[in-house]
């Protein structure tokens, strides 16, 4: 099968293209950051550029992975909507014009969005709940909705949306890889909220897993059940700094704390915990790690700062 | 009231049905650590501060689904800590009662962290049929906020009953166990709600005592559990039909009450609640 994949420099794209290479598969890549050593072709593209369709147009690929969405919330938000809404857009009038089979759109659980009232264990058929608090997220809700809304308006595509929770590896790449980063990880006082991660090499597989499986439709897809942040500061070698929702809110920004809006400390306030049954259900995937071997292997390559 | 030797918490905490991870912590986020601290308070309150009479435990199931539907007593959630402290110090094995809270405790510092990792959640409908399903002891008070703001006065009576409660029963094919809760108004005697001051700190309203503030006194309560009800239906009935149901229910639960006022010898010149 020859597959393309959009946004292929991240830790976990890469490790799709490892899986799908020892599987037999022709794989290349569009992205605009650099893949040194990579073992496949990388289009140094703008997805959304006149030249990305040429990539399209030679390539003729029989299945499309998007994974070039931007989560950072340092970026200008016009830019991440660019991006996100724009990019996707793009990804699949590329799909529909050079007849691709199958589209992979991969997005997050924080779809869901984090709120005091949203129910634990979400399940694909719910609509995004914390937007008011956290506009920030729009650009990703939307370009999920968006590629959601294929599995109607183009249904000769086969069309899948994953939402994949956080990844957690050697690699340290991803939301949670960079939060857990520093040796005292700030959390909010009084709040310990339940966090969803997979091993990164088991969201490569799920990805993979998709793409062999051709499953149809918006699917969750997590790894073992979720645990406290706190246990996964401590397991991680890491120590909490608990500061009051004011103080935290007030140090965005300063003392080396990204400067994030104030709707991001939803996120270490209230869990974000989906049902990943219905994939499962639909492909077979079982995660191959624990939690424990993914922060197990997370801070053997990151240990805490001050004993590195 | 059980307390043979070797009957710690730690010990009943390791007798219940939930699957723990290798961290303690279910997939909900109810942690033994945090139970032992809980159940510790809630061991005090139980045994010495107050005296809780606890009658047809027997009749909350050994195990599998069910639902403990009972009135509010008092202005704060004494009568679901101690339903759920009943339900773990008298069964044998013991069971945790997981009550579905209100909202806005989840907002609050700590009380939040403290409700999830005690196996108290939100009280979503989402919450309720995957706690069912996973055949766990569901503690419901289909009164309500409003049931918790009855004045000393109205501490017996019963306010409207919602009726999300029933649908949810039917649907996951859970027993509903009714149950009478007398008390709490003793214990918390409210002569009036201040909803102002309530708001400003986050919170529906702030009980007022006639000593002023919101602490419980040591006074004796009962928990009466009734007969089981089974409903037939899966939940997609019309009102008026669900309406009846919770009308049973509601009969039921006041019957208790009733029951619970009823001079009993045991109870006679014991400051029993009336």
């Amino acid at each position: 099968m020859k597959v393309l994949i959009v946004g292929v420099s991240s830790a976990i794209a890469q490790l799709v293209v490892d899986q799908l290479l020892s599987a037999g598969h022709e794989v290349e890549g569009i992205d605009r950051r650099d893949w040194k050593k990579a073992p496949i072709a990388v289009h140094a593209l703008d997805i959304r550029k006149r030249a990305a369709e040429d990539v399209f147009r030679k390539m003729r690929p029989d299945a499309v992975v998007h994974m070039g969405t931007v989560t950072s919330l340092v970026m200008p938000g016009e830019e991440r909507y660019r991006i996100n809404l724009g990019g996707t857009r793009t990804v699949f009038e590329h799909c529909r014009a050079y007849d691709v089979a199958h589209c992979i759109f991969v997005g997050r659980h924080t779809y869901y969005g984090a709120a005091s009232d949203s129910p634990l264990f979400h399940t694909e058929d719910e609509p995004p709940m914390a937007l008011s608090s956290f506009p920030e997220l729009a650009d990703l809700v939307a370009a999920d909705l968006y590629a959601g809304s294929a599995l109607w308006r183009f249904p000769e595509l086969h069309t899948t949306v994953l939402r994949l929770c956080y990844s957690l590896g050697p690699s340290g790449h991803g939301t949670l890889g960079t939060f857990l980063r520093g040796a005292r990880i700030p959390t909010l006082l009084g709040f310990d909220p339940l966090f969803q991660f997979m091993h990164e090499y088991d969201a490569a597989s799920a990805i993979v897993r998709s793409l062999e499986r051709r499953v149809r439709g918006v699917f969750n897809v997590v790894g073992p059940e979720p645990i406290p942040l706190s246990i996964i500061v401590r397991e991680t070698g890491r120590r909490t700094l608990p500061l009051p929702e004011f103080v935290f809110a007030m140090a965005l920004g300063r003392f080396g704390l990204p400067k994030l809006p104030e709707g991001a400390l939803g996120h270490i306030k209230y869990p974000v915990v989906a049902d990943g049954s219905a994939f499962a259900r639909a492909t077979g995937f079982e995660a191959r790690f624990d939690v424990a071997q993914a922060m197990s292997e997370y801070r053997i390559a990151f240990p805490p700062p001050s004993s590195s | 009231m059980a307390t043979l030797p070797g009957d710690t918490i730690e010990a009943r905490i390791a007798e219940l049905e939930i699957p723990f991870n290798r961290y303690g912590v279910d997939a909900y986020g109810a942690s033994k650590a945090h139970m032992r601290w809980m159940f510790g308070l809630f061991g005090l309150l139980y045994r010495h501060y107050f005296s809780v009479k606890v009658i047809g435990i027997d009749r909350v199931p050994a195990r599998g689904r069910a639902m403990l539907v009972g009135n509010h007593s008092g202005g704060i959630a004494l009568d679901a800590a101690m339903v759920i402290a009943a339900c773990f110090f008298e069964k044998n094995p013991p069971r945790l009662a997981q009550s579905m809270v209100e909202k806005f405790i989840n907002k609050i510092p700590f009380a939040s962290l403290w409700a999830g990792r005690g196996g108290q959640f939100t009280g979503l409908p989402e919450h309720a049929v995957r706690l069912l399903e996973d055949d766990r002891l569901l503690l419901v008070f289909p009164e309500g906020a409003r049931g918790t703001a009855k004045l000393f006065t109205e501490r017996h009576s019963l306010v409207d009953f919602g009726t999300g409660f029933v649908r949810l029963a039917l649907k996951t094919k859970s027993p509903i166990i009714p149950f009478g809760f007398l008390g709490g108004g003793e214990a918390m005697p409210t002569v009036a709600n201040a909803y102002s001051l309530g708001q400003l700190l986050g919170v529906p309203y702030i009980p007022i005592t006639p000593y002023g503030l919101p602490i419980p006194l040591p006074a004796m309560m009962q928990v009466r559990f009734g007969e089981p009800l089974t409903f037939a239906g899966d939940g997609t009935e019309d009102d008026e039909v669900i309406v009846g149901y919770v009308d049973e229910v509601k009969r039921s639960i006041a019957s208790l009450i009733a029951e619970g006022r009823a001079p009993q010898p045991a109870l006679l010149n014991s400051g029993a609640p009336r």
